[in-house]
């Protein structure tokens, strides 16, 4: 099969160019058309966005998200990889249920899918899984998110275990006696709206905890969502320390501080919970400087019904993959810059995974985006491929929105014109 | 001074001017005197159906606001939701949205979470006073509170309450905190350290202390909060023995706070304690005064918020 996207410009450049693609993998620059033809409308050509970390709920939670619902959305946010987290029903640690999640979303034709799977079984926190069977199946990383590693001694058996296999481990990383169930960031505006608080330093000490598994085990460990300052600063230190150490941020604990919880809307309750002001500013820095490697979303759908629960009964999560690369662009573009944004969204995550570099060479993979700087278009969450049509940057105007997502030389995701 | 734009719900006071505020509190003077009658009656309402719509049990504020509501002659239907119907899974917006088609015209809610009567609000379109929401906001006991120390100062203008005791979880504290300042008044948050967040001293006009003498000293009034027993299972408190020894409003705290200060309690009482019963009992003590006037600021804020209105 073969596709040639014209009227395209690469990063950095006012040239308009065209690329042809064959067989999975980008053919050449500037050939002669041939295939099928798509008019790139001008837009910027970078490689498809990686993502290390959405919910997609199946299986046993599909009322929220399934993989075609969910890989449609991401390929509709210019995603062309999408690593899916292990605490579904039932969780994701049989290599059975890892071959099938695969097979079935290769299916589809949307974004690719890695399964993460998990550390221990049923993410039960006691015994590990099968972990060499789990990565034959093709698991691409170990977590048991949703949850917390409250026993450091059965995670430093897991990373030791992982390091054997060359994998990476990622952690949701927060206190769970220290959190308490708090359903917002613990500080002035938790106090007066009288919502449970979680401190900073229930994430910062477990990130500092870690830092420790880390350096006695020597394993790959990746922190996902930092939302504190205080997590920056333990993880840059690791860093310093050499520890083989990698960390995300999201795009809602950049935009959002805990100010929104003033709504008491629950939309807004996500763990771990929106920060202030200045631990966002201070996570941007962290973008700039490079002691964050990459950007993940933490796409985390719920029914609508769930999220119009009151603020402590409402499960935690927001999910807009669709939308994640359009708020990045319009909030953070001029910030970031074009190259390191992509790089966050792309290399980023390729680099903690060891995966390959995306490239945009002849004879690599066919995994690309299209993306309309430009035009500014209104956020309507009822045209979400994701299931949960909602999404706290409804109604803003927000520009960077894929026109055109190929994944793996197919047409992933088109936008209607 | 203008005295803004007419609330449409009593939620919290955000939205309340000191303008608006005082109006309510002279207005429920009128509503006092109206209770002293023989016919504890006024038409007021006709023609309403407000809705006590209580997901968390309180009987005597339910029962406040239901007296409240009559008296002004509204009907009045009362939807207890026990924690059961959370378990069978019915969404607050499914029960608002079920009630609100019975054609209810007001909304008083009570609930565990903190933000569920501006769920209402949102979910109902129709006005709602909130009668207490998990730690946020019970506003119509903080005017009750104002008008009782009103009642007894003329002026709340640089008078001095005092709140003692376990202000983590209280509402309660929450909601004087927002209103006594507007009113002009200080107000002083004490209690054990566990239970004392430092985020609250960033309210206007609240100071914070673990010291209950310190806290007490020039107060015009001092309220005792209620002690959830269970709080000593949360591990905050050590023994209720030493709390007592050292939080009790009982007449030797109050010899130092201002002479003929006044004693508060929200109710219900652990009696001896967070609050002596020579205290709750004895001379400096409203607190039967609170319960009456509570239902005369209830009246106040149904005929603030209902009267007049548009109910469409």
């Amino acid at each position: 099969m073969t596709l040639t996207i014209t009227n395209i410009k690469r990063v950095g450049s006012d040239k308009t160019e065209s690329v042809t693609i064959e067989n999975g993998l980008i053919k050449g620059w500037n050939l002669p058309a041939e295939g099928q033809t798509i008019d790139g409308q001008g837009g910027t050509l970078a490689p498809a966005l990686i993502e290390l970390h959405a919910h997609l709920r199946e299986p046993g939670q599909t009322e929220k998200e399934d993989l075609a619902s969910g890989l449609a959305a991401a390929a509709a946010g210019g995603y062309g990889t999408v690593v899916c987290m292990p605490n579904t029903r039932p969780v994701i640690d049989d290599p059975a249920l890892v071959r099938s999640l695969i097979e079935k979303a290769d299916g589809l034709g949307f974004a690719r899918l890695k399964p993460a799977a998990a550390v221990t079984r049923g993410e039960k926190g006691e015994h590990l899984t099968e972990m060499s069977y789990l990565k034959d199946a093709g698991a691409v990383m170990f977590t048991d998110d949703g949850l917390t590693n409250e026993n450091a001694r059965v995670l430093r058996l897991g990373m030791e275990y992982a390091r054997s296999l060359n994998m990476v481990i990622s952690v949701h990383a927060e206190d769970d006696a220290l959190r308490a169930g708090g359903v917002m960031n613990e500080g002035a505006v938790s106090e007066e709206l009288g919502l449970p608080g979680n401190p900073a330093a229930a994430a910062a000490a477990r990130v500092a905890r870690d830092m420790e598994i880390v350096a006695l085990t020597g394993a790959r460990l990746h922190v996902q969502h930092l939302s504190t300052a205080r997590e920056l600063d333990i993880v840059r230190d690791a860093k310093r320390r050499g520890l083989p150490v990698t960390c995300e941020v999201c795009p809602h604990h950049l935009d959002l501080t805990d100010e929104s919880l003033r709504t008491f809307d629950a939309m807004y309750k996500v763990a771990p919970p929106l920060r202030t002001r200045q631990d966002a500013d201070y996570l941007l820095e962290g973008l700039l400087d490079g002691s964050v490697d990459c950007i993940a979303t933490d796409h985390a759908p719920h029914t609508r019904a769930e999220k119009e629960r009151d603020l402590l009964e409402a499960p935690s999560g927001i999910a807009y993959i669709e939308i994640a690369f359009p708020i990045m662009w319009t909030r953070f573009g001029e910030r970031l810059g074009l190259e390191k944004l992509l790089d966050l969204m792309t290399a980023g995550p390729a680099r903690v995974m060891g995966w390959p570099l995306p490239s945009l060479e002849a004879g690599s993979p066919a995994d690309v985006v299209v993306l309309d700087l430009d035009t500014e278009r209104e956020v309507n969450p009822a045209e979400f491929r994701s299931k949960a049509k909602f999404t706290p940057w409804q109604g803003q105007m927000l520009k960077g929105w894929p026109l055109l997502t190929v994944v793996n030389g197919r047409v992933a995701y088109r936008r209607e014109p | 001074m203008t005295a803004g734009p007419r609330p449409r719900h009593l939620l919290d006071f955000q939205d309340w001017t000191p303008e608006r505020l005082n109006a309510l509190l002279d207005n429920a003077e009128t509503m006092l005197q109206v209770l002293d009658r023989p016919v504890k009656k006024v038409p007021a309402l006709q023609g309403l159906t407000v809705c006590t719509a209580f997901f968390e049990n309180s009987t005597r504020t339910r029962t406040s606001f239901e007296l409240a509501a009559r008296r002004m002659s509204a009907d009045v239907v009362s939807f207890a939701a026990g924690s059961s119907s959370v378990s069978k899974g019915e969404s607050l917006r499914d029960t608002i949205e079920v009630l609100t088609a019975y054609k209810v015209d007001a909304y008083v809610v009570r609930h565990h979470a903190a933000g569920a009567a501006h769920l209402v609000a949102k979910y109902s379109g129709k006005p709602v006073i909130n009668a207490g929401d998990g730690r946020r906001a019970h506003p119509t006991q903080a005017l009750l509170d104002a008008f009782t120390v009103r009642q007894e100062y003329g002026d709340l203008s640089g008078k001095k309450v005092t709140i003692i005791g376990d202000v983590r979880h209280s509402r309660v504290a929450r909601s004087n905190a927002e209103l006594l300042p507007k009113l002009g008044a200080e107000v002083v948050l004490c209690g054990p350290a566990t239970l004392l967040p430092e985020g609250l001293a960033a309210l206007p006009g609240v100071t914070l202390t673990t010291d209950p003498r310190q806290a007490v000293k020039g107060a015009h009034a001092v309220m005792a909060l209620r002690l959830q027993q269970e709080r000593m299972n949360g591990g905050y408190l050590a023994s209720l023995q030493e709390y007592a020894d050292t939080y009790q409003v009982n007449e030797g705290l109050m010899q130092h706070a201002e002479s003929g200060a006044i004693v508060l309690h929200p109710g219900p009482m652990n009696r001896d304690l967070e609050i002596s019963s020579e205290a709750a009992d004895g001379p400096r003590s409203r607190i039967l005064k609170q319960v009456e006037n509570g239902q005369a600021v209830r009246m106040s804020v149904l005929y603030h918020l209902l009267v007049g209105r548009d109910q469409a």
